[in-house]
């Protein structure tokens, strides 16, 4: 089912996200999905996620919508170009996967293969444009494909608390000029800002769900405020984190303060993006607390 | 070496069009081929139509103080004109485009390497002779050599209090670009259509 479909329908759209495993014994990360993810809509799968290399997203995938569930198919530009790119997105097609993440991707030099030479010969809005012309039945060098073109919802990050937000709505409409369908945002801890954003981005009419992350601890917290990109987790609920240890390790706190998140923000938006990083578990819990 | 070609001439007249320009050529440097014939030929028909406010030729405008010099000569002419066309290669281009902080700054040449041994120019800015000059839509910083990733649509969301996340101590190049575009007025440009890099720049094989 593409994820498209449910937008149009008017639901909440709910999704969560998986990262394959630095090897090729699956069976934890799908037991995993069937347990706790089975009852939403889709569930993204990562794409060497923070350049650190993994099993691949396309058989993750793959797997994951042989047990049942709907996969969506991250597709970084860091690590193949443009042929293996729209190769890729072939394969995908071939295997029913219909629901497409398109980002440039992170760096090499930020993972576990410094070494590796960072392809980016395309960036995501050029991607975009790519799965748009196979779907027209042309491939980027302008060939024609045999038989019936493919058909992706074609979804894109916009990172709505970024100290540069109004250069994330340019590339946001950029994106959207390229064909994007939907979108799914960086983690927000400050409801405020991605209010202020969605008042901005609802004039390109493309449904956004709400990037969510369950704080796992004080020490995280503080290490995304230091390191990751567009995440400011504000100081009152790091005391928040702190202030009960075993409340937070048992992941309570994290929960209730991410339920929190979802409930101020959901009016303003057309759904939510759960990264749960290892805490899948908890999604169904977080879900119940958000009212959803 | 390198070889600078003039952009397709509809591009440079379209880049005029209803303004008023002052035109800077370079021809100083041995490793750059530069298009002379083609380029006089068009700045006389620019010329002809009244909107031209001053033509200089020099040399190394990629060295800033050499540069300054040559513009502090024509201050008033530059001031009366609304762009600024550049006929060079990229380091020239962004050498005066950084200098005409709030001035109009446009490429009129594509830069593409010949193989061979490297000029050596005083390089205080970097192209990567790409073959597709993108200064024009990117307020005059080149995103080949400012970006970490050489983006061509806008920056990658990685950039943490403005800083490129793949280097700390180096400043987000699509940040320059996006301050640089309003300080100009020039945002509309990131509406341009969809960039999609062409790899095949040498001569045999580009377009
Ligand atoms: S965009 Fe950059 S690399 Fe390309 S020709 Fe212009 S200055 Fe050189
Ligand atoms: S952070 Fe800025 S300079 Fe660095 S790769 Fe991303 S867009 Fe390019």
């Amino acid at each position: 089912m593409k994820i498209t479909e449910a937008f149009e329908r008017g639901e909440f759209v709910v999704t969560a996200e998986v990262g394959p495993p630095k090897g090729f014994h699956i069976e934890h990360v799908l037991e995993e999905a069937k347990t706790y993810l089975s009852g939403i809509t889709a569930v993204n799968v990562t794409d060497n996620q923070s350049s650190v290399m993994r099993l691949g997203s396309l058989a993750t995938c793959k797997a994951l919508k042989d047990e049942g569930l709907t996969p969506i198919f991250q597709l970084t530009c860091r690590d193949r170009n443009r042929i293996a790119l729209q190769s890729d997105l072939l394969s995908a097609a071939m295997f029913g996967i219909e629901n497409l993440l398109l980002l440039t991707g992170d760096h090499t030099k930020l993972g576990d293969h410094k070494a590796a030479k960072p392809v980016f010969d395309l960036d995501s809005v050029s991607l975009i444009h790519t799965v748009k012309q196979l779907e027209s039945g042309v491939d980027l060098g302008g060939n024609e494909l045999v038989g019936e073109p493919p058909k992706f919802a074609k979804g894109a990050v916009v990172s709505p608390c970024s100290d540069s937000v109004d250069a994330q709505l340019a590339k946001m409409e950029r994106k959207v000029a390229a064909g994007c369908d939907y979108f799914q945002t960086q983690a927000v801890f400050e409801p405020e800002k991605f209010i202020q954003f969605m008042e901005k981005a609802k004039q390109f009419g493309k449904p956004v769900q709400v990037g969510i992350i369950i704080p796992k601890s004080a020490g995280m917290a503080k290490f995304m405020n230091n390191n990751v990109a567009g995440i400011h987790v504000p100081d009152e609920m790091i005391e928040e984190l702190k202030a009960d240890k075993e409340k937070t390790k048992a992941g309570i706190t994290g929960v209730e303060i991410a339920a929190r998140i979802i409930k101020e923000c959901k009016p303003y938006c057309q759904g939510v993006h759960i990264m749960a990083l290892g805490w899948e578990s908890k999604v169904p819990d977080l879900l119940k607390a958000a009212g959803i | 070496m390198l070889i600078t070609q003039l952009k397709a001439k509809e591009t440079i007249v379209s880049l005029a069009a209803g303004k008023k320009v002052f035109i800077i050529n370079c021809h100083g440097c041995k490793e750059v081929h530069f298009p002379e014939a083609e380029a006089d030929e068009l700045e006389k028909e620019l010329a002809k139509a009244g909107n031209v406010t001053g033509i200089i030729t020099t040399d190394y405008i990629c060295n800033p103080d050499n540069m300054k010099l040559r513009l502090e000569a024509h201050k008033s002419e530059i001031d009366a004109a609304d762009a600024v066309l550049v006929l060079s290669c990229g380091v020239g281009v962004q050498t005066v485009a950084a200098y005409l902080e709030d001035k109009k700054v446009y490429a009129a040449c594509d830069t593409y390497p010949l193989p061979g041994f490297q000029g050596v120019t005083p390089l205080e800015y970097n192209c990567d002779q790409c073959g597709e000059c993108y200064l024009n839509l990117t307020g005059g910083i080149c995103p080949i050599t400012a970006c970490s990733k050489s983006l061509v649509n806008g920056q990658c969301g990685g950039a943490k209090n403005g800083r490129c996340e793949v280097d700390g101590d180096m400043e987000c190049g699509w940040e320059r670009i996006y301050r640089r575009l309003a300080q100009v007025g020039r945002l509309d440009a990131l509406k341009c259509p969809t960039q999609v890099r062409n790899f095949a720049t040498d001569d045999a094989t580009s377009k």
